[in-house]
């Protein structure tokens, strides 16, 4: 007998943090991630902790704050326009140095957008979530399994880096449904939170979180810090997925479930002759960029796939210092391309 | 069993319906039957019957979809022809939202749903882990029973992992099934498998009831 249960990419998010030992959520209602939040105010009063719906996602982003400081492992989950609500929060949870777990289910944007798929948030995830010098560990699962096993992995991240750290998911993602089996998540060593607010009872000098500092270069000082550790996760956390890659002439680069829709493209390509492969980053930051350097030595051109204007595409053509021309094709609004589309695109450039 | 003017299909969220209500007008149209499907689902603005219009249309099938099915508004409502079933010749076939929180909009109806005469099946999939538990499933009958203000006829086993699927799963996810029928007193009809399992289910089970069906979930990889 299976020991995989059928879930939504929603559902499989909220019950892969429950197992990771996240004790609170804090989120408010938004299409398409709605499940999200109904599937932790269903669960978490049986299974020892607690989920409130805040009175915006503003005060949400800012419970985290408090509640990490505070040392439990917490999560908050929202879809772009949301997303966009939490940037304030979310500098300050990166100045104050706190681990947190932020799913971002996209949906077609600006403004009020759509409530369809799309990939649009990808410089606001991976450049800019919030003001300052700063960056979040953002992940991007390409399927229901990974969404289960990427949230573990993400409250491991964000412990050991104390960082946040993002499920970067869309409309699709969260909404389908597949097999998921939760014991398959791997197990990291992590360190003792020895900066938690927790009170100290006359035993240790007390914790201070902030994200305030008067002198220009003591503030200066823990952003060297924070660089540090930026770089170390650029060194040791890098994930992707490479699929016909090693002949490849033309490489498409995609992520999350866009690369699902191109690994069809790939094939149906390959069978008409194109040296076709796949290149799927699974950290968007940190980004495969010394990866696909390297492809770029013996790849004759790249196609980015997404579901937005052109974004990622930035990040390709900085990766390979533009050694080999870089195309992009995207939908947006939340259309979702078919394979023939990537098809035709991948015909084109093989020409 | 499908000899009422309405057929409800309604269960927990995620468990099949849809699936089951599209098989269900497909297979009853191509019988020859008159078949109106309607897509009353409040709750998921996604994977919606309105995916499959075009396939329903052609096997000649009535399509009673909300106006803004698959668009960007995020507020499902009511389609307008809704009511037309209580007058229409044609069967209705309800794909209901999921769990009592979408069944709420039946109970607004009931009293003419009765008066036209309905059957009202649950669907039943182990895998879901909500109602894997058959009391928790059994609950869930009955919260759909009490905001529909209808009664379940029987329960559809519709155990299933998805396009991984395998023989296995649907054969061990019978004594559940069972076990439901048993605590609700309410008949297990059929149980529902994928046609490319058919083969292997009736060799290895050849005593079961078995449906099978086809997978209509929009594909798109």
């Amino acid at each position: 007998m299976s020991r995989k249960v059928l879930m939504k990419g929603n559902e499989a998010v909220a019950e892969a943090a429950i197992r990771a030992g996240c004790k609170l959520f804090f989120g408010y209602p938004i299409t398409p991630q709605t499940d999200l939040s109904e599937y932790m105010a269903k669960q978490m009063p049986n299974r020892g902790g607690l989920s409130l719906q805040a009175e915006s996602e503003i005060a949400a982003i800012n419970m985290v704050l408090g509640a990490s400081a505070s040392g439990a492992r917490v999560m908050t989950s929202s879809s772009s326009p949301g997303i966009s609500l939490k940037g304030e929060g979310i500098s300050y949870i990166v100045g104050s140095d706190l681990p947190c777990v932020i799913v971002n289910v996209q949906r077609g944007g600006p403004g009020l957008g759509g409530i369809q798929p799309a990939q649009s948030d990808y410089f606001q995830a991976t450049k800019a979530l919030g003001h300052g010098d700063m960056h979040l560990i953002v992940l991007a699962p390409a399927n229901i399994q990974e969404m289960a096993i990427l949230t573990g992995e993400a409250f491991d991240l964000a412990d050991i880096y104390r960082t946040p750290v993002m499920i970067l998911a869309d409309g699709a993602l969260g909404q389908m449904m597949e097999p998921v089996d939760f014991a398959a998540k791997p197990v990291r060593v992590l360190p003792e939170k020895t900066w938690v607010c927790n009170g100290h009872q006359n035993k240790r000098p007390m914790n201070i979180v902030n994200s305030l500092y008067i002198q220009p270069e003591e503030l200066e000082q823990k952003n060297i810090e924070r660089f540090e550790r930026y770089k170390k996760i650029e060194e040791t956390e890098v994930k992707y997925e490479e699929y016909l890659t090693d002949d490849a002439e033309i490489v498409v680069v995609a992520y999350g479930i866009t690369a699902r829709i191109a690994r069809t493209a790939v094939n149906l390509a390959r069978a008409e002759g194109i040296k076709a492969g796949l290149h799927r980053p699974i950290t968007l930051y940190p980004f495969p960029k010394k990866r696909l350097n390297k492809l770029a030595d013996k790849v004759d051109i790249f196609l980015s796939v997404e579901l937005n204007m052109g974004q990622m595409i930035d990040d390709i053509k900085l990766a390979i210092e533009c050694k080999k021309p870089v195309k992009h094709f995207g939908r947006t609004g939340g259309v979702m391309p078919v394979p023939e589309e990537i098809l035709d695109n991948i015909r084109r450039l093989a020409k | 069993m499908y000899n009422k003017k309405i057929i409800i299909i309604a269960g927990h969220y995620g468990c099949g319906k849809t699936n089951i209500a599209v098989n269900l007008a497909a297979e009853l149209a191509k019988e020859g039957q008159a078949v109106s499907i309607v897509d009353l689902d409040i709750v998921n603005p996604y994977f919606r019957t309105a995916d499959n219009n075009k396939m329903l249309t052609s096997f000649g099938v009535d399509t009673i979809l909300p106006e803004f099915a698959n668009t960007n508004v995020d507020i499902p409502s009511l389609p307008v022809r809704f009511k037309s079933i209580f007058v229409s010749d044609r069967t209705a076939i309800i794909d209901v939202g999921g769990d009592d929180d979408g069944a709420v909009v039946l109970g607004g109806y009931a009293k003419d749903i009765i008066n036209t005469g309905y059957e009202m099946y649950f669907v039943y999939n182990k895998y879901r882990p909500s109602i894997a538990d058959v009391n928790n499933a059994y609950y869930m009958m009955l919260a759909i029973e009490h905001s529909s203000k209808l009664k379940f006829d029987g329960i559809i086993n519709n155990s299933n992992l998805g396009e991984e699927t395998t023989t296995d799963d649907i054969l061990s996810a019978l004594p559940d099934a069972k076990k439901l029928a048993e605590i609700s007193g309410k008949p297990l009809f059929t149980t529902t498998a994928l046609k490319r399992l058919k083969q292997e289910l009736i060799t290895t089970a050849p005593d079961e009831n078995f449906i099978f069906i086809d997978d209509i979930t929009k594909k798109i990889f």
